[in-house]
């Protein structure tokens, strides 16, 4: 009798089961497809670009093909590029984070009233249009700017000017996506029970310990997620090297564009583009494995 | 335990007209108390009146309008609260969520440069019974254990002094009640001067050694439980702990050791060392466990010289151990009476007139 009631209880359960567990499958399909159409064939389609060989003959016509020494021929030619991208949107991070930590601090735990205003501030500029705002920098670091005038003063500057140099490039970067770092941090720090601060003074914490022990780590998931967001566009961007530096400062996105547009080389651009999403994935996985913050990202 | 039983003398907490404002509000107003060591000291008020404030510039957490704070003789006022051999428990935990039970525990012990923590925090652990959840994070935890966790992450630390802040608020009744019986041997093994927050009458009173009532930002009274309950200096006194009737009257007179009062046409009469009330006007007091209440036609049974009011039974309620009456006086005033439940059967009921009387001794006078 009881067995009899426990299997009809089972096979009317499953049916309705299963039809809500196919609801969750049909509400992903437009996602799934924006990704297909969007991403995959996109990608798709760069990867067998990148492999094409040029048609005899015919300059700036290329065919399907498998030619890998592609890969070969855009790493040879543009590693520079490659390292330097790395380097000054490491370095960019890095100032974006230091930038960005206090202000953060400041905005979560003690602006109080003037919380909203402030994180207005941090976003405001990003209505108007980053080439516009980056095109003022070059205003603000030209050689005869109060800017470049005053450091010049100093003596500080290693040639004398901002305006093509490294500086203006790491700058220009920094500058340009500091509200990626700030606003994940402001998230994270938001969230932090000051309580907690509360409890590590009064076990005999002094206020750089209290930092370095709960502060820090808890805010260890705004951090990873703002160096990401700030490293990976400033790794691909071309906008401030091409604007604020010298030709000896290009980027590999000033690589890609000369290639697509300039040279129309669709193969070297295509491998270019491809290896450094590569080269991004395999630095960002290696990061958060070193975050050891997987569960928090 | 010897790594957690304090070996060196602990010294005495001393609170000298210690005031605490916010803007023109004030929270703490001219707190002079001396808390001895090793004693289990419960602070008892209402939400609002205090009671946080005051521990938290023992702390260090908040600075004082003005006032010193010593322990012993060394004063602490101008301490960081990093700085001072005090530690604190909480009302929220407040555990750290990023580290284990272990590193939570240990915290203390590591920031002040001890290098093998571990004999410490395990036998830390082992006192408040959490030691298989060493390598478990808080969250994973039930609240009574988060609350055991931060007892032990303060007591580690052989604080001078642990400040509690409402600890067993956020617990059921149940497990409220075991954790005071917890606190209480952890407090006796350790020997540690406990100042206990509370707004539990209960819970100060089956803790403490000594409890001081708080009332809008001043301590209105302080002893020992029994002494505090038996004879209430004021009326705020006499309804926060327990529950009191309170006549209104004045002094008529004095017979040997005792006041005659009238009060509401009748006349009463309560040891003259009972008052506290300074001019002729008073509240006269007894608490509604100290009343007997009669039928009106055992009025032969009452003693000679007892305090008498007749009334009318409005509500019996049955706790089981005790039966609460509520009787109406004829001037309309509703008394309290509590009688054991000694004698089967033979209780009064709605409606019955009734007599309430008391012996003289059990009676308080208090400034009205
Ligand atoms: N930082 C503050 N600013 C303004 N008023 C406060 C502050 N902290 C506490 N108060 C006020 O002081 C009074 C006492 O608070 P508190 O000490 O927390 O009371 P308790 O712990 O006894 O409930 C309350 O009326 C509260 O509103
Ligand atoms: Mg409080």
């Amino acid at each position: 009798m009881v067995v009899g009631v426990a299997a009809k209880g089972g096979t009317s359960i499953a049916p309705g089961a299963q039809r809500r567990s196919r609801t969750g499958y049909f509400l992903l399909l437009p996602g799934m497809a924006w990704l297909g159409i969007f991403f995959a064939i996109p990608i798709a389609t760069l990867f067998m670009t990148s492999l094409q060989a040029p048609v005899e003959g015919a300059s700036g016509q290329y065919a399907p093909a498998f030619q890998v020494s592609n890969y070969a021929d855009a790493i040879i030619e543009y590693w520079p590029q490659f390292l330097r991208s790395f380097l000054y949107a490491g370095i960019a991070t890095l100032l974006a984070l230091v930038i960005a930590y206090p202000l953060a601090y400041f905005i979560a735990v003690k602006a109080g009233r003037w919380r909203t205003l402030m994180l207005v501030l941090v976003i405001a500029p990003s209505f108007a249009s980053f080439l516009l705002r980056t095109y003022a920098w070059r205003t603000i670091l030209a050689d005869e700017s109060p800017v470049t005038t005053f450091l010049n003063a100093l003596h500080v500057l290693p040639d004398d000017r901002i305006l093509n140099t490294s500086i203006a490039v790491i700058a220009g970067l920094t500058y340009n996506f500091l509200p990626f770092m700030v606003l994940p941090l402001y998230a994270a720090l938001e969230r932090l029970d000051p309580r907690l601060i509360e409890a590590s003074n009064d076990l005999y914490a002094n206020p750089i310990t209290t930092f370095r022990k709960v502060t820090w780590p808890l805010s260890l998931p705004g951090v990873v997620a703002g160096t990401l967001l700030t490293f990976i566009p400033a790794a691909g961007d071309y906008i401030n090297a091409e604007l604020l530096g010298s030709t000896q400062d290009r980027m590999i996105g000033n690589a890609i564009q000369t290639n697509f547009i300039d040279f129309r080389d669709y193969p070297i651009a295509s491998a270019l583009s491809f290896m450094l999403m590569a080269a991004i994935l395999v630095l960002v996985f290696a990061y958060i494995r070193r975050a050891g913050t997987e569960d928090l990202v | 335990m010897s790594t957690i039983t304090s070996s060196r003398n602990i010294e005495d907490l001393r609170l000298e007209n210690l005031v605490k404002s916010f803007g023109d509000f004030l929270a703490v107003d001219d707190i002079t108390l001396t808390i001895p060591a090793g004693s289990f000291f419960a602070l008892l008020g209402a939400s609002g009146c205090g009671k946080t404030t005051t521990l938290r510039m023992i702390a260090g957490l908040e600075d004082p309008t003005s006032g010193t704070i010593k322990v012993g003789n060394t004063d602490i006022t101008g301490l960081r609260a990093f700085q001072r051999p005090v530690n604190t428990v909480f009302q929220s935990y407040a555990l750290f969520p990023h580290l284990d039970i272990f590193e939570n525990v240990a915290f203390g012990l590591r920031r002040r440069g001890i290098k093998d923590v571990t004999p410490a925090v395990e036998a830390m652990l082992e006192l408040v019974e959490l030691a298989p959840m060493a390598r478990r994070k808080p969250a994973q935890l039930s609240g009574g254990q988060q609350q055991r966790v931060a007892v032990a992450r303060a007591l580690i630390n052989q604080p001078d002094v642990l400040l509690l802040d409402e600890p067993l608020g956020a617990l059921d009744l149940k497990l409220r009640r075991q954790m005071q019986i917890e606190l209480k041997r952890i407090q006796t093994e350790v020997g540690t001067t406990f100042v206990h927050v509370t707004h539990d009458q209960e819970e100060a009173m089956t803790m403490a050694d000594t409890v001081a009532v708080m009332n809008a930002g001043r301590i209105e009274q302080m002893g020992h439980p029994a002494d505090v309950y038996e004879l209430p200096k004021t009326a705020f006194v006499a309804n926060f702990l327990g529950q009191a009737n309170l006549f209104s009257g004045s002094v008529t007179g004095r017979d040997g050791e005792d006041l005659v009062v009238a009060t509401n046409g009748l006349s009463m009469r309560l040891p003259a060392q009972r008052n506290s009330a300074t001019g002729t006007e008073l509240l006269v007091g007894v608490r509604p466990e100290k009343m007997t209440i009669l039928d009106e036609v055992d009025a032969g049974k009452i003693p000679t010289g007892s305090n008498l009011v007749t009334g009318l039974v409005t509500d019996v309620s049955y706790t089981g151990v005790s039966t609460q009456y509520l009787v109406e006086a004829p001037w309309g005033q509703v008394l309290n009476v509590f009688e054991q439940n000694v004698i089967v059967g033979d209780r009064c009921e709605v409606g019955d007139p009734v007599l309430v009387h008391w012996a003289p001794e059990h009676t308080f006078g208090l400034g009205s």
